[in-house]
């Protein structure tokens, strides 16, 4: 059935703060494991690959690879974490354990949970791009002072990605479900949206399709940054991560109502 | 003024009418319970008296506030022990304590002031730092409870307090509550457990598909619907004959139900068949709820 009230605004109040700060409580028992997961996985794509095809390519886009590939591991890292967490940690937590309706019971409503859940996986996520930033740091990758946009840009591809994720937290039945997202947009973005190559790379329809995908607006972003140089189209790109982002929220608050609220 | 009023209720899912017209209003310090068969729509109605759901009909009033309009701010001082078990596994027990404390805007410092005196009625003292999963099913209820009571509400909201637990877990539960209730705790609970909402309850509903069937105090139900005595015949074949001895009879399965004002004359007959199994009760609320609801299962 369709209700009116359903469809309302979110209704954005502080009290998501109790919630976020329930979901770090939890982070803070496994951070040592978690903040090693951030680091080691990606760090190993980046040497392994930076190393192993970097010697074969030499230069990519003029850069060295392993510079290219900071800056797509950078965006590819962030949304992977604003991905899982939104996924499966707030699926357990919404279906599994029932920590919402607990939430529900006392004087939170939905839209705070759900405001708290975009603020704890984008706080994770920023988290999580962090950790390559430091790599790349380590590594020598980056040596220009415009290095620090990309702190805020990290908020706004996490917020995107973790709306995107919601979604389909809303609409999922199990945790197999998820499989189709990562099957029919992950793997599709990791491939296509510059992450180890330039878009330019591939034949004209392919580029079109990586240019309706958010990962590659976010990574037209951050690669200029990492190499030195102040992105090209800048608002462009971002009102595509903000459009993604804010669409996907609002989606993802109006099934989530219509899931709990019933 | 009553705590919680609604009238008039009305909820739907598709085709059915889970809540279909309910009355009901609880006066402070009262235990109210909710009674019916699985499926007569006590969760939901619960659901729709916190404002967790939207009526499609009637109002309702949560402590002076109307709901589901400012059901927030009533929740304020509300506690609820849900049917699921929703604790969080990854805290211990002073934690869910902790952060179920922060959902209601109190500052750490207040909640940990009340820590301790939840624990103890909770009677988890000595687990303050264990896991959830460290916990038995009657601790978890205890926590659940105490859990409910950290903004120190005016009502509290219980549904099945106390299914799944044993006998011993479920009397210190009641000890529990009738604790509250001699704070002055409004309490609204559903069960099943017929003994429960006699021990507990002042007053009663029993609701079936979606209405209410009766309402009053678990004794003048009784006294209204049953006959003072019950006995049960345990017959194989032979079927006694207890019509004139008794005012009404049932045959359910293998066992008659048979209800008298008077039963001597029905007892002395009995005794004379001295192969038959039979046991003299007094009528109970359980009597009641079947002969109102029916016998047929519900799952």
């Amino acid at each position: 059935m369709t209700r009116l009230t359903d469809y309302r605004l979110p209704s954005l109040s502080w009290r998501f703060i109790p919630v976020w700060r329930r979901n770090f409580l939890v982070w803070r028992k496994l951070a040592i494991p978690s903040i090693l997961g951030n680091l080691a996985d990606p760090a190993f794509y980046m040497l392994g690959l930076g190393y192993g095809l970097g010697s074969l390519l030499p230069h990519v886009a003029g850069v060295p690879y392993m510079t290219f590939l900071a800056a797509g591991t950078l965006c590819y890292s962030t949304m992977n974490s604003a991905t899982f967490e939104s996924l499966y940690s707030a699926f357990s937590r919404m279906h599994v354990q029932k920590t919402w309706d607990a939430m529900l019971n006392a004087p939170l409503e939905l839209d705070d949970v759900m405001l708290g859940e975009l603020a704890w996986a984008t706080s994770k996520s920023v988290l999580s791009g962090l950790a390559i930033l430091v790599i790349i740091l380590a590594l020598g990758l980056a040596n220009s002072w415009l290095l620090l946009w990309t702190l805020p840009l990290l908020v706004l591809i996490g917020f995107c990605f973790t709306s995107l994720a919601l979604v389909m937290n809303a609409l999922s039945p199990n945790y197999d479900f998820f499989m189709y997202y990562f099957t029919l947009a992950i793997t599709p973005m990791v491939l296509l949206c510059g992450v180890f190559y330039p878009v330019e790379q591939l034949p004209a329809f392919l580029q079109a399709v990586a240019n309706w995908l958010p990962l590659t607006h976010a990574i037209s972003l951050v690669r200029p940054l990492v190499q030195g140089e102040w992105p090209r189209h800048v608002l462009s790109h971002v009102a595509v991560l903000l459009a993604y982002g804010g669409a996907g929220f609002y989606l993802a608050l109006v099934l989530v109502r219509r899931r709990l609220l019933k | 003024m009553p705590v919680l009023s609604a009238s008039n209720l009305r909820k739907r899912y598709g085709s059915s009418e889970v809540v279909a017209g309910l009355d009901l209003a609880l006066a402070p310090g009262e235990c109210f319970g909710l009674l019916g068969p699985n499926g007569a729509g006590k969760t939901t109605t619960l659901r729709l008296l916190l404002g967790l759901t939207r009526p499609d009909g009637g109002t309702i009033s949560l402590l002076g506030f109307p709901v589901p309009g400012n059901a927030r701010e009533a929740r304020l001082k509300v506690g609820v022990v849900p049917q699921v078990d929703s604790l969080d596994p990854d805290f211990t027990v002073t934690e869910n304590l902790l952060v179920y404390g922060r959902y209601f805007g109190l500052s750490d410092h207040e909640v940990r002031a009340r820590i301790p005196a939840l624990l103890e009625f909770a009677e988890l003292e000595s687990k303050a730092d264990a896991g959830i999963e460290s916990l038995s099913g009657g601790m978890k209820r205890r926590l659940t409870l105490a859990r409910a009571l950290v903004n120190d509400p005016d009502v509290i909201f219980l549904d099945e307090p106390t299914t799944g637990l044993d006998p011993q877990a479920r009397h210190m539960m009641w000890q529990r509550l009738r604790r509250l209730l001699g704070e002055g705790k409004t309490i609204l609970l559903t069960t099943h457990f017929m003994e429960e909402a006699e021990r507990l309850c002042d007053r009663l509903l029993i609701m079936d598909k979606g209405r209410a069937i009766t309402t009053g105090a678990p004794r003048d139900l009784i006294a209204e619907h049953i006959e003072p005595h019950v006995v049960e015949i345990y017959s194989g074949e032979g079927r006694p004959d207890c019509a004139g001895l008794c005012q009404r009879q049932e045959q359910v399965g293998e066992t008659l139900f048979c209800y008298a004002a008077d039963p001597h004359a029905l007892l002395a007959q009995l005794q004379q068949q001295c192969e038959l199994r039979y046991l003299h009760r007094p009528s109970n609320l359980e009597d009641v709820f079947l002969k109102l609801t029916g016998r047929e299962l519900r799952e």
